[in-house]
């Protein structure tokens, strides 16, 4: 991770002192979390793995079964895609006895979007297809707008939106955190099926509180867990396993509104290393400072123009 | 000064008849493109969301579409009337480049349908390095075509009209430099965002200047290429004392543009991963080393008038401007662990079929319009 982080920097201080008057290259801006933004919190220590969040976010969006082997009776997806919105993984290692631990043992993690705090498919989308909720933060994808390019996929540092391959008029598909169960009330159809509260749906602010108050547990004593969202009032009470110190989410690219906890490094669990800083941010920087009110493009212009007429002059 | 003349001769000679053929059989790909989906004739997926379509067909071709750029760079910009002559025929590949990428771009977009929504006002998002990209090679490809107009006229003799678009000509000209400078730099930029996918050895915020240099040794490298093949096959007057003197320009461009990318690996301490012996860090060497090579060649002014070290030369550095491009959009992204892409045959033979298309113009350009100078 450090190495990442380190090269980031270097990145842009490298493209600094190398080349392009661009000052703001440095400076990359700092989104941070809407005030109302919501979340999930998904704890891969209460997770057993039942995989009813993957039912649930089926029921909540009409998604099909994705069926594998010649019955097609099987729900069983190998990864996130155009119609699997949400999954749960299992990592496995050595005898595979202990949960949540690195080393001869096992961890589920849930995989789908992570609402990002600045998200790169908001930025490299052409066409405003993928917008990011200005009072909530949720990030959501308009098919009437979309012209089907794929940059968000591109873009995306972890691989969320997917694409209909197979269909002719096809659509990117993503998590949408059940907005439109949001607007009625109810909650995201993984939490609400989440009989541990591994999956816990609430305000972004809280959930990231909540993440910290577990990271400060001490493993192998009995504490509260709520279920659901974090204001239910539904408690599990149980053993605190053994977090690794890091809250995923909390500052990966800029930042999410999903976070996530576990025993096992995230690495091992599948998810990319990356840095604090947002490569949003640095695109965006590099792009508004040669297009700022295409004032240097305009200047640029009206210096072209003069130095190609100086030069049919010279040819009469 | 002489007039530039059709070299005239038969249109469906038995190689116009070759790339027709292999026209048709891209046809058939697309038709079936159009109706089951791109994953039924692409090995696209998830991970490698974008395949030779849009790298070769759109990436490199409209770098090979640089031609006009480089040389108007060298006419209007640094004031040397001597190149005058280069123009048209690398106007003529611009212009082929440009709207095939084009076409291209219309067939690999999923929803083809609306992509007219990157003009509508409420769609447009202006944080897009992608919208910069499609709104400039979208109106580029209006200019060329303007810009191409008095060869057009030429051939009506409708020559009142061509005096007055002459007239207007400068605002074109002026538009055709300063265009394919921003795009250029965008498809560079365009990668930015990809951070952590893209291997250190091509991610980096210099990407949009990197891209900028190589697509205008590029479009150096193709002129001369082209110049050298129709001076073998078709009488036009020589133009092999101009075309080495271009190639002077090589050394220098090329040293600047190797400098700025070994430095900024280095800078970032990666240069490590070139020497793995893994397929990145064996691409990276040979990219560089394809312009390394013609660097060393070209600096010697008794090579330059060799039109043989002049045309190889001219391959190695459209090579390894391709490579660049492909390493930077496809062998140096690695979305994760699991994700493979290699083009399917389909997706070849449609890209071949836009070639043939390139290839079909310009024989029937070139025997139709006046383009070349003749002997």
């Amino acid at each position: 991770m450090e190495i990442k982080r380190r090269d980031f920097l270097k990145g842009i201080a490298g493209g600094a002192a190398l080349a392009l008057a661009q000052p703001a290259l440095a400076l990359a801006r700092e989104k941070s979390r809407l005030p109302d933004a919501v979340g999930i919190l998904y704890d891969a220590t209460l997770c057993i793995g039942c995989k009813a969040c993957m039912v649930g976010c089926r029921k909540a969006n009409n998604l099909p079964a994705e069926t594998i082997g010649p019955q097609k009776l099987w729900d069983n997806p190998i990864d996130l895609s155009a119609r699997t919105l949400n999954i749960i993984k299992k990592y496995v290692s050595g005898t595979g006895e202990y949960k949540d631990r690195e080393i001869n043992g096992f961890s589920f993690i849930k995989r789908h979007c992570m609402h990002c705090v600045d998200p790169a498919c908001v930025s490299a989308c052409p066409a405003s297809a993928m917008t990011k909720d200005k009072k909530i933060g949720i990030v959501s994808y308009n098919k009437d707008a979309c012209i089907g390019c794929r940059y968000c996929q591109v873009a995306c540092p972890f691989n969320i939106p997917k694409f209909e391959w197979d269909n002719p008029f096809p659509q990117i598909v993503k998590c949408q955190l059940c907005n439109h169960l949001l607007a009625k009330g109810e909650l995201p159809g993984c939490c609400d099926a989440c009989p541990t509260g591994a999956s816990l749906f609430g305000p972004a602010a809280a959930l990231l509180e909540e993440a910290k108050r577990r990271q400060k547990m001490q493993p192998g004593s009995y504490y509260d867990f709520p279920v659901s969202t974090i204001t239910s009032g539904k408690i599990q009470y149980q053993q605190a396993a053994q977090y690794i110190p890091r809250i995923y989410g909390e500052n990966e690219v800029g930042g999410a509104q999903v976070l996530m906890l576990a025993g096992v490094p995230f690495e091992k669990l599948g998810l990319p290393d990356l840095p604090s800083g947002s490569y949003v941010a640095l695109a965006e920087n590099i792009q508004h400072t040669l297009y700022k009110g295409m004032i240097l493009p305009i200047v640029a212009f009206g210096g072209l123009i003069f130095l190609v007429k100086r030069s049919d002059k010279n040819k009469e | 000064m002489k007039k530039e003349q059709p070299l005239g001769g038969k249109i469906f000679t038995p190689t116009f008849l070759f790339f027709l053929l292999l026209l048709i059989i891209s046809l058939f790909f697309l038709a079936k493109r159009f109706m089951y989906g791109l994953g039924a004739v692409t090995n696209l997926s998830d991970g490698y969301p974008w395949g030779i379509w849009i790298v070769f067909d759109v990436v490199i071709g409209t770098a090979f579409g640089c031609g006009g750029y480089a040389i108007a760079i060298m006419v209007y910009l640094f004031n040397k009337g001597e190149y005058h002559p280069l123009i048209r025929p690398a106007l003529m590949t611009s212009l082929f480049g440009y709207s095939l990428a084009g076409l291209a771009v219309f067939f690999d977009v999923g929803r083809y349908w609306q992509i007219y929504n990157i003009f509508l006002p409420w769609y447009l998002n202006p944080n897009s390095v992608m919208l910069e990209v499609a709104l400039c090679i979208g109106a580029y490809v209006v200019v060329l075509w303007i810009e191409f107009t008095p060869a057009f006229l030429e051939k009506l003799g409708a020559d009142s009209a061509k005096k007055s678009l002459e007239k207007i000509m400068f605002i074109f000209v002026a538009l055709g430099i300063l265009l394919p400078t921003m795009h250029q730099s965008s498809l560079g930029t365009m990668m930015v965002v990809a951070g952590s996918k893209l291997s250190p050895l091509w991610w980096t915020g210099l990407l949009p200047l990197l891209f900028l240099i190589s697509c205008i040794f590029m479009g150096y490298a193709i002129v001369i290429f082209e110049a050298s093949i129709t001076a073998q096959r078709y009488k036009i007057a020589d133009e092999s004392r101009i075309l080495s003197k271009l190639s002077g320009i090589f050394p220098w461009m090329i040293g600047i543009y190797l400098i700025i990318r070994f430095a900024d690996v280095a800078i970032r301490g990666h240069l490590g991963l070139a020497f793995r012996g893994d397929l990145m860090g064996n691409m990276f060497l040979l990219e560089n080393l394809l312009l390394l090579i013609p660097m060393g060649i070209l600096f010697m002014p008794a090579n330059r008038n060799n039109a043989r070290m002049l045309f190889l030369s001219a391959i190695s550095i459209i090579l390894a401007g391709t490579l660049y491009r492909f390493n930077c959009y496809l062998i140096g992204f690695d979305p994760g662990v699991g994700w493979k892409y290699f083009p399917a045959a389909g997706e070849i033979l449609v890209t071949v079929g836009i070639v043939s298309i390139e290839i079909m113009a310009f024989l029937w350009f070139i025997k139709r319009l006046p383009i070349y100078h003749r002997a």
